[in-house]
């Protein structure tokens, strides 16, 4: 049962596909988004909300410092519901040898246009006082933000729809092809171009894209606006998110506008059990509290899980498939997707419609994946 | 498990129900321990005045201590970490217990319905006012307005006016033909005749039916309600409002036992769908407190084996039940209820989300992502209850911590099982 | 059960009978707004049971503590309105 004709369709309501939404529907006439569950249902609603500039990678320091300039352009039009703090990241060093990376790190951020600044110990005691004293300092990247994923990628498809984009919810996309979509009821809709952004779901949509599903925890309190004031994250984490260990800890602790403490996070390769598991559970929390010893007395209100989709070279899958270029995949984000949001979107966009993109596509390519094993 | 060591029942609540499956598993001769939230046993209808409980209630507890049962008073359960396993939270931290056969008699809590001003202090329940009396409040000489639905408006407003207080209007948002037809059936329960006769002679002059609060007045604080029926606002210092009950699920949903149209689903036994998991009193259908005793007694005796003496209460619960149903039809809720609220009205009082701000999503779990609606510290158990009457919302779904919990109670790694032996 | 609590609401001394609730005390204090709502308006207690968390005050120190479910004991210390 054919139901409808578009210039672009988005598979997939999460913040990827809505802002794969949004700059589609500035370059094509008619776009259609097609979720099965609530707008930002999925890992949106289950991440941080950091956006945040990484350097694990030549390409990943590319697109999250490109994403980041897209959302700052953003953010005075976006919605009080959207929660925007410009919190700035710290990065605290446990030891003297961690410490010791803290200045080829900042130079390396300055050098490619990404103002930081190392603290020494009595300077981040003074910034977050509630971190265990004698720390030997950190590393702080004051352009950093929070947002609420959620209400964010609600804002983005909110813009794309006054631009005519229109959402169809309720359910699931069965059949992807580079022409037309298939929902579960059978109705069909075609298009000259079809993104996949189906995050963790992308490869059950098309085949043999590698994305994994990496469950993660987090813990949220009551509110406690005094507790913590920057995105603060263990040095060590880059190393956690990189491994491809099965199981891993980091200390991460995000105050929310709300006056909330989020507090990360953990990695595991489990499938797509979501069950609370509460052995990492009690190891984060005890990692948090080896850094800020009080957060152990904030009363905890809630604990979720949610999935990183993930892939084998920690680069999500941003293009057209070799054999298809109407079909896109906009995926595998593993725990940036908030951040690289926008990045990925504007990259679809610009690939979509011949225009010559900002930063170079060629490592996002799903060929690239692809090759990586 | 060996048939010569006791099994170890656990039996969450020490309200009527609980105490009665306490009572009914000693006869089968198991180990028994009941978990409760509250200083002293008791559940709301047995609370204890300033700690001390009525003499009925405290022999019956009294002989379930001289018999080796233990009360875990003041403690929480937070987790169901593994099969046959809680953690719960007392005043020593967080401990884990193992259960064989486990008994949950949760209770309910009431339900509360959003008007225009039902968020300003001193608009409480009316179970809620009773049991801050109970634990010292002073109402002597307080003006308190009650209302709502149900036979707990006047039993609370006479125990009220015992207490001193001026009850000045009761208001009843139901009609009066359908309690004159449950008055007339009330016949056949000759006992709750007796114990309604007196309550409406000590209070029955206050009582407006088929009247309701449409509004509460006052900038920081209580100063008066509007009621449908009455054209002036009545001055009041209390109000004491709500609408019926809500059973709390979040235990047996946590554990994965089915439920049906918002209640545990149980066989005839009183069992879930649960292996080793019973289920008795409000959680199965709100039946007061003959209902949950006769429910604690089959649970009690289902859960260690004696389906024979359980199999004699039978006809009793049946009885009860056909009570049970003669309630819901007599204090059913009426649809004006539905359009009490303003749009700018509160939804969600833990993150002061109006009705307008979540009723743009569709369903609770959209709200709840994009409005806030039910992320605070209730865990949406008052707006997620108020909107499943409101809107038609799903249950939620229910995670660990069932109520929060200072983050050092998850850190612990690895808590010893504590065996609890007397 | 017939020695009197002495407890601290607000920086005021108040004696309680054994048994007596936070909640209670702090609503026989004369102080209705136990807390701000996130929204900062006044908020007190409804359900009574700890389910609501209207009725949450900070207790020795400790915040977001359900005053219905403390039971004051002697020198307690209970700041409303935080």
């Amino acid at each position: 049962m054919e139901v409808g004709t578009y210039d672009a369709i988005v598979v997939g309501g999460g913040i990827v596909g809505c802002a794969c939404a949004y700059y589609l529907s500035e370059v094509f006439e008619s776009v259609l988004l097609i979720e099965p569950g609530p707008i930002g249902g999925g890992s949106t609603a289950a991440g941080m909300g950091h956006v945040v500039v990484m350097d694990d990678s030549p390409a990943q320091f590319a697109l999250t410092h490109d994403s980041q300039k897209l959302w700052k352009g953003l953010f005075s039009q976006m919605s009080d519901a959207c929660e925007v703090r410009e919190t700035g990241t710290l990065w605290v060093a446990a030891d003297e040898e961690e410490f010791s990376h803290v200045e080829g790190k900042r130079r390396f951020y300055e050098q490619h246009g990404v103002h930081a600044e190392v603290l020494d110990s009595q300077q981040v005691a003074e910034a977050e006082p509630n971190l265990r004293p004698g720390l030997p300092g950190g590393l702080r990247i004051p352009g950093d933000c929070v947002i609420y994923p959620v209400t964010a990628a609600g804002w983005l498809l909110e813009q794309a729809k006054r631009r005519g984009t229109v959402v169809r919810q309720g359910k699931p996309a069965v059949k992807v092809t580079g022409g037309s979509v298939m929902l579960s009821d059978g109705s069909r809709y075609t298009s000259a171009v079809v993104v996949n952004a189906a995050g963790g779901h992308a490869s059950e949509l098309t085949p043999g894209l590698q994305i994994e599903p990496r469950k993660g925890h987090l813990v949220i309190t009551d509110r406690y606006p005094w507790f913590v004031h920057h995105q603060l994250v263990e040095l060590g984490y880059l190393k956690s998110a990189h491994e491809m260990s099965s199981e891993s800890v980091a200390f991460n602790v995000q105050p929310r506008a709300t006056g909330q403490v989020l507090i990360g996070s953990s990695r595991q390769f489990v499938g797509w059990d979501g069950a609370i598991d509460h052995r990492i559970v009690a190891k984060m929390i005890a990692r948090a509290a080896v850094y800020m010893p009080k957060i152990a007395e904030l009363s905890a209100i809630r604990i979720w899980t949610g999935f990183r989709a993930t892939t084998p070279n920690k680069l999500p899958i941003i293009g057209s498939m070799p054999e298809d270029p109407r079909m896109m995949i906009a995926a595998g984000h593993e725990g940036l997707g908030i951040t690289t949001s926008l990045a990925t979107g504007k990259l679809i966009a610009d690939l979509a419609s011949g225009i010559t993109p900002r930063i170079d596509p060629s490592p996002f390519a799903p060929g690239a994946a692809y090759h990586h094993d | 498990m060996s048939d010569l060591t006791p099994k170890q029942i656990w039996i969450v609540g020490a309200g009527p129900a609980g105490i009665a499956a306490a009572e009914a598993a000693l006869e089968s001769g198991a180990t028994v321990g009941v978990i409760d939230e509250n200083p002293a046993p008791g559940g709301q209808i047995y609370r204890a005045l300033l700690g001390v409980m009525k003499p009925e209630i405290q022999s019956r507890v009294d002989a379930l201590h001289a018999k080796g049962v233990l009360f875990l008073n003041q403690t929480t359960v937070i987790d169901a970490p593994a099969v046959g396993e809680l953690t719960v939270k007392g005043p020593n931290g967080p401990e884990r217990l193992r259960y064989e056969s486990l008994i949950l008699a949760t209770g309910a809590r009431e339900l509360f319905l959003p008007f225009p001003g039902w968020t300003l202090p001193n608009v409480m329940g009316v179970g809620g006012l009773q049991a801050l009396v109970k634990s010292g409040l002073d109402v002597s000489g307080k003006r308190i307005v009650v209302s709502g639905t149900g036979p707990l408006l006047l039993a609370v407003g006479a125990y009220l006016k015992q207490k001193g207080a001026k009850v000045v209007r009761i208001a009843e948002q139901a009609p009066a033909q359908r309690i004159r037809e449950f008055t007339q059936r009330l016949v056949g329960y000759p006992y709750k005749l007796g114990q309604g006769i007196p309550l409406m002679l000590s209070i029955g002059a206050t009582v407006r039916t088929s009247a309701w609060v449409e509004r509460a007045n006052g900038s920081h604080v209580l100063e008066s309600v509007k009621i449908n029926s009455h054209q002036e606002p009545i001055r009041c210092d209390y109000l004491a409002c709500a609408y019926g009950f809500e059973p709390n699920v979040e235990l047996a949903t946590l554990l994965g036992c089915e439920l049906h149209r918002g209640f545990v689903e149980v066989d005839e036994t009183l069992r879930t769908s649960v292996p080793y998991v019973w289920c008795a009193g409000e959680p199965t259908g709100i039946g007061g407190i003959d209902l949950s005793e006769i429910e604690g007694k089959i649970a009690g005796y289902c859960a260690t084996g004696n389906e024979k003496a359980a199999q004699r209460l039978m006809p009793t619960r049946a009885r009860w039940m056909r009570f049970a149903a003669m309630l819901e039809v007599t204090y059913a809720l009426r649809d004006e209820l539905k359009t009490l609220p303003n749009p700018e009205t509160i939804l969600c009082r833990c993150e002061d989300v109006s009705i307008e701000q979540a009723t743009e999503w569709n369903g609770s779990r959209a709200a709840k992502l994009h409005s806030r609606c039910g992320m605070g510290p209730c865990q949406g158990r008052i707006c997620g209850a108020a909107g499943r009457f409101l809107y038609g919302w799903e249950h939620g779904t229910v995670r660990a911590p069932l109520v929060p919990v200072p983050l050092s109670d998850l850190t612990e790694r690895d808590p010893e099982l504590t065996n609890h032996t007397n | 059960m017939t020695e009197l609590i002495h407890i601290l609401i607000n920086g005021h001394a108040v004696t309680v009978k054994p048994g007596t609730s936070i909640a209670a005390a702090v609503l026989n204090a004369g102080t209705t707004a136990f807390r701000k709502s996130v929204s900062h308006v006044p908020r007190g207690p409804v359900c009574g049971m700890g389910v609501c968390f209207e009725c949450r005050v900070k207790i020795d120190g400790i915040e977001h503590q359900r005053s219905c479910m403390v039971l004051c004991s002697e020198g307690m210390v209970i700041e409303t309105d935080v």
